[in-house]
C-alpha cells in the first residue's frame, strides 16, 4: 500500500468513522472553528509563528534517542525513543496546545477551556494560556484530580481554574462532557482546546495535524541515523494523539508497521480495561463515530487503567479507520505489564517514562526480541514519569 | 396526518399554544413514569417529550443529567423506554409522544430495529440530540417510512442556512433552544427570542416549540406568545428531585405547575 492517503473527507469522515455528531447548539462554534482552521492551515505567517514557538518555547525538535543498552538487553531490533518527554511541560500535549492557542488568538477568543485526564493536556493548556494572558478553565474528573494532584497544583500555579467533575465515572469522559457544556454556554468568547484526536470534526484532523510534527521529525531523524525508514512504530493509545502524530507521516510508507498499544487494565477478559479498539465496537460519543466501550443498551461503560491518560472508553476515529483497513495494528498491555515497561526503561536507560508511555515500552519489550538486530523500532516516549511518582510510590508502599 | 401535525393544527385553529413537558423515562424509578404521563395529560399538556436516559448526556445540564443517573440506576434503557411508551399508549391514543435522547443507544439497538420498535410503541417523533442534519440520513428515512417525525433543535446562533436545512428535513415541530447553554440554564431574553422566532418563521413552515429557561406560569405565557408551543423540562424534574422521599407530592407539584402554565397560556392566547 503506497497509495495516496487523504483522510478525512470534507465533513470529517474517516470511512464510516468520525463526523460531527453534536447538538445543534454546538454547530455554529464548530463551523467557526473549522473555517478558521482551514484558513490558517496553509497560512505562511501562521505556520511561521507556530514553527518558531515549537522551536523556542517547546524545545523542538525532540531527540530520537538510540536506546542501545535496552536494545542489546532485549537482543533484537534496535530501539529508538522519540523523546516527547523532553518537551516543555513534559509531554507531547504541548505540540497541540501551542497550535490551538495560536488559532484562538487569531479568532479573538479570550477564554480557553480544556478537559484533561492525567493532567498533561491540562498543564499544557494552562501553560499556553498563561503565556498569552488568556483566562483558562480545565475540567478534570474528580477521580483524576485525586490521583494526579501534582498536575492539579501545576495548573493552579499557572493561573488556571481546575474544576473537579463529580458526574458519571468522574474521569476523562465526564471531564469532556463538562467541557462541552461549558463551551455551548460560553461560545462567544471561549475556545475549547481538545487534547486528543477525538471529538467532532475538525478536532481529530486538526489535533493530528498539530501532533504530526512528531512523525515528521522522527522520519527525518531515522533516515539520518540509520539511512532507512523504521520497520515498526509503537505508541500508546488512549484517545490516540501521540500515536496519530507519530503514525500520520508514515501512513503511505506501507513497509512501516504501525502499532498502537491500548490499556488492558486488569486484563481485557476482566472487563476492567480501556481498550475499545481491541475489545469494543463502533458507536457514537463526544461528537464522532468510533470504537467505543458500551453495554448492550448503548450506555457507555466505565473504564479502568493504571494511567489516567488512557482511561477513556473511546478512541480517535482515524485509529478506528486504520484498524479496519488493516494499516495499523492495535494490541493491549495490562497494568502489570506497563509497570514492567516503566521499571525497564528507568533502570536500563535512566529515563523515567509516564505510565501512559510505559504501555508502549512494555509492548516494545515483547516485540523487539522477535525482530532482527538490523531492524528498527521507533517508540514514542510521549511523556515523562514525574507526574506518576505519587502513584508509583503508593504502589510500593512508600509515603512521599 | 401525523398526531403531531394534527395536534398543532387543532391548536392553531383555536389560537392556543402547545404545552410540552419533558420528563426522563424511569426517573426516579420505572413505575413512576406512566402514571405521571397520564397525570400530565389530565393537567392539560398537548405533547409529551420523554427523555431516554443516557450515561453521557452532553447537551443537558445537571438537573437532567441527574435524572438520567437515577433512571440508569434502575436499569432503565432505550428498550424499557419504548416499553413505557407502549404502556402509555394502551390508555391514551391521542397525545403525541416524542422520544428525546442520544444516538448511541439507538446505534446499539440498530437503526431499523429501533424504527420498528418505535412504530410498534406508536411513538410520534424522535429528537436525537447529537444527530445533526449532516449525519444519519438513512436513519431519518427509516423513521419517515414509518410515519415518525424527526424533530430538530435550533439555537440562538443558528444561521439562516441551518434554519432552511432543518425545515427541509425536519417534521412535527422545531424545538427552539432559547438560550445558549445546556438544559435548565439561566434566564431568557424575550426580545432576543422574538427576533429569532421571526427569522425562523420566515424560513420554516414548521411549528416552533420554545424551551430552555421556562420555569413558571409567567415565563410559559411569555414564551407561548412568541411561538407555537412551550417546552418545560428541568423545572419539572426539579420537583421530582426535591421530593424523592415523597413521590406523590412530586407528582402533585408537577401537575400543579403544568396546570398553572396551561391556564396562563390560554389567557394569553385569547387576547
Amino acid at each position: 500500500m503506497t497509495e495516496k492517503y487523504n483522510m478525512p473527507d470534507d465533513r470529517g469522515h474517516f470511512g464510516p468513522y468520525g463526523g460531527m455528531f453534536v447538538a445543534e447548539t454546538l454547530i455554529p462554534p464548530i463551523q467557526e472553528l473549522n473555517a478558521a482552521y482551514q484558513r490558517y492551515l496553509n497560512d505562511a505567517e501562521f505556520i511561521a509563528e507556530l514553527d518558531a514557538d515549537l522551536q523556542h518555547y517547546v524545545g523542538r525538535p525532540s531527540p530520537l534517542y538510540h536506546a542501545e543498552r535496552w536494545s542489546r538487553e532485549l537482543g533484537g531490533a534496535q530501539i529508538y525513543l522519540k523523546r516527547e518527554d523532553l518537551n516543555h511541560t513534559g509531554s507531547h500535549k504541548i505540540n497541540n496546545t501551542v497550535g490551538q492557542a495560536l488559532l484562538a488568538k487569531r479568532m479573538g477568543k479570550t477564554r480557553i477551556i480544556a478537559e484533561t485526564g492525567a493532567g498533561q493536556h491540562g498543564v499544557a493548556t494552562a501553560t499556553v494560556a498563561a503565556r498569552l494572558g488568556l483566562e483558562c478553565v480545565v475540567y478534570m474528573g474528580a477521580v483524576d484530580v485525586a490521583r494526579q494532584s501534582l498536575n492539579v497544583y501545576r495548573m493552579k500555579l499557572l493561573g488556571a481554574t481546575v474544576v473537579a467533575v463529580e458526574s458519571g465515572s468522574k474521569t476523562l469522559k465526564d471531564a469532556l462532557n463538562e467541557a462541552l457544556r461549558d463551551w455551548v454556554t460560553n461560545v462567544d468568547n471561549t475556545f475549547y482546546i481538545i487534547g486528543t484526536v477525538a471529538g467532532p470534526h475538525p478536532y481529530p484532523a486538526m489535533v493530528r495535524d498539530f501532533q504530526s510534527i512528531i512523525g515528521r521529525e522522527a522520519k527525518q531523524q531515522c533516515l539520518e541515523a540509520t539511512g532507512r525508514l523504521p520497520d515498526a512504530l509503537v505508541a500508546c493509545v488512549g484517545g490516540g494523539s501521540n500515536a496519530m502524530g507519530l503514525f500520520y507521516p508514515f501512513i503511505e510508507d506501507s513497509q512501516v508497521k504501525l502499532i498502537g498499544v491500548e490499556a488492558a487494565g486488569d486484563g481485557v477478559a476482566t472487563g476492567r480495561h480501556s481498550a475499545p479498539l481491541c475489545a469494543g465496537r463502533p458507536g457514537v460519543l463526544h461528537g464522532n463515530r468510533t470504537y467505543l466501550m458500551f453495554d448492550d443498551d448503548g450506555e457507555i461503560s466505565e473504564t479502568h487503567s493504571i494511567s489516567a491518560g488512557l482511561d477513556y472508553p473511546g478512541v480517535g476515529p482515524e485509529h478506528a479507520w486504520l484498524k479496519d483497513t488493516g494499516r495499523a495494528q492495535y494490541v493491549n498491555i495490562t497494568d502489570n505489564e506497563a509497570l514492567d515497561g516503566f521499571y525497564a526503561l528507568t533502570r536500563m536507560e535512566g529515563i523515567i517514562p509516564a505510565l501512559e508511555s510505559s504501555h508502549a515500552m512494555a509492548y516494545t519489550m515483547k516485540l523487539a526480541p522477535t525482530m532482527g538486530k538490523d531492524e528498527t523500532i521507533i517508540v514514542n516516549l510521549s511523556g515523562r514519569g514525574d507526574k506518576d511518582m505519587q502513584t508509583m510510590a503508593k504502589r510500593e508502599g512508600i509515603e512521599l | 396526518m401525523s398526531r403531531l401535525a394534527a395536534t398543532f393544527e387543532e391548536l392553531a385553529k383555536t389560537g392556543r399554544k402547545a404545552l410540552i413537558p419533558f420528563i426522563t423515562a424511569g426517573d426516579p424509578n420505572p413505575d413512576f413514569t406512566v402514571p405521571m404521563m397520564h397525570a400530565m395529560v389530565d393537567a392539560g399538556v398537548d405533547v409529551i417529550e420523554l427523555g431516554v436516559p443516557f450515561s453521557d448526556p452532553m447537551a443537558d445540564g445537571p438537573v437532567i443529567q441527574r435524572a438520567s443517573e437515577r433512571a440508569l440506576a434502575h436499569k432503565m434503557s432505550l428498550k424499557r423506554t419504548l416499553a413505557t411508551a407502549m404502556e402509555f399508549r394502551k390508555t391514551n391514543q391521542h397525545t403525541p409522544l416524542v422520544l428525546m435522547g442520544y444516538l448511541n443507544p439507538i446505534e446499539a439497538m440498530g437503526y431499523e430495529d429501533f424504527a420498528n420498535a418505535a412504530q410498534r410503541a406508536e411513538v410520534d417523533g424522535i429528537l436525537t440530540v447529537d444527530l445533526p442534519p449532516e449525519e444519519g440520513q438513512e436513519y431519518r428515512e427509516l423513521l419517515k417510512a414509518r410515519g415518525i417525525d424527526s424533530i430538530f433543535l435550533l439555537a440562538p446562533n443558528s444561521s439562516e442556512e441551518r434554519i432552511k436545512k432543518i425545515d427541509a428535513i425536519g417534521s412535527g415541530y422545531i424545538y427552539y433552544v432559547s438560550l445558549k447553554g445546556v438544559t435548565g440554564a439561566g434566564h431568557l431574553n424575550v426580545a432576543d427570542v422574538e427576533d429569532k422566532l421571526r427569522q425562523i418563521k420566515t424560513h420554516s413552515r414548521l411549528p416552533v416549540g420554545i424551551g430552555f429557561g421556562v420555569k413558571d406560569a409567567e415565563t410559559a405565557k411569555t414564551v407561548a406568545d412568541l411561538g407555537d408551543g412551550v417546552v418545560v423540562g428541568s423545572a419539572l424534574i426539579s420537583k421530582i428531585e426535591a421530593n424523592l422521599d415523597d413521590l406523590a407530592r412530586a407528582k402533585h407539584e408537577i401537575c400543579h405547575l403544568l396546570a398553572s402554565m396551561r391556564q396562563a397560556m390560554d389567557e394569553g392566547g385569547q387576547q
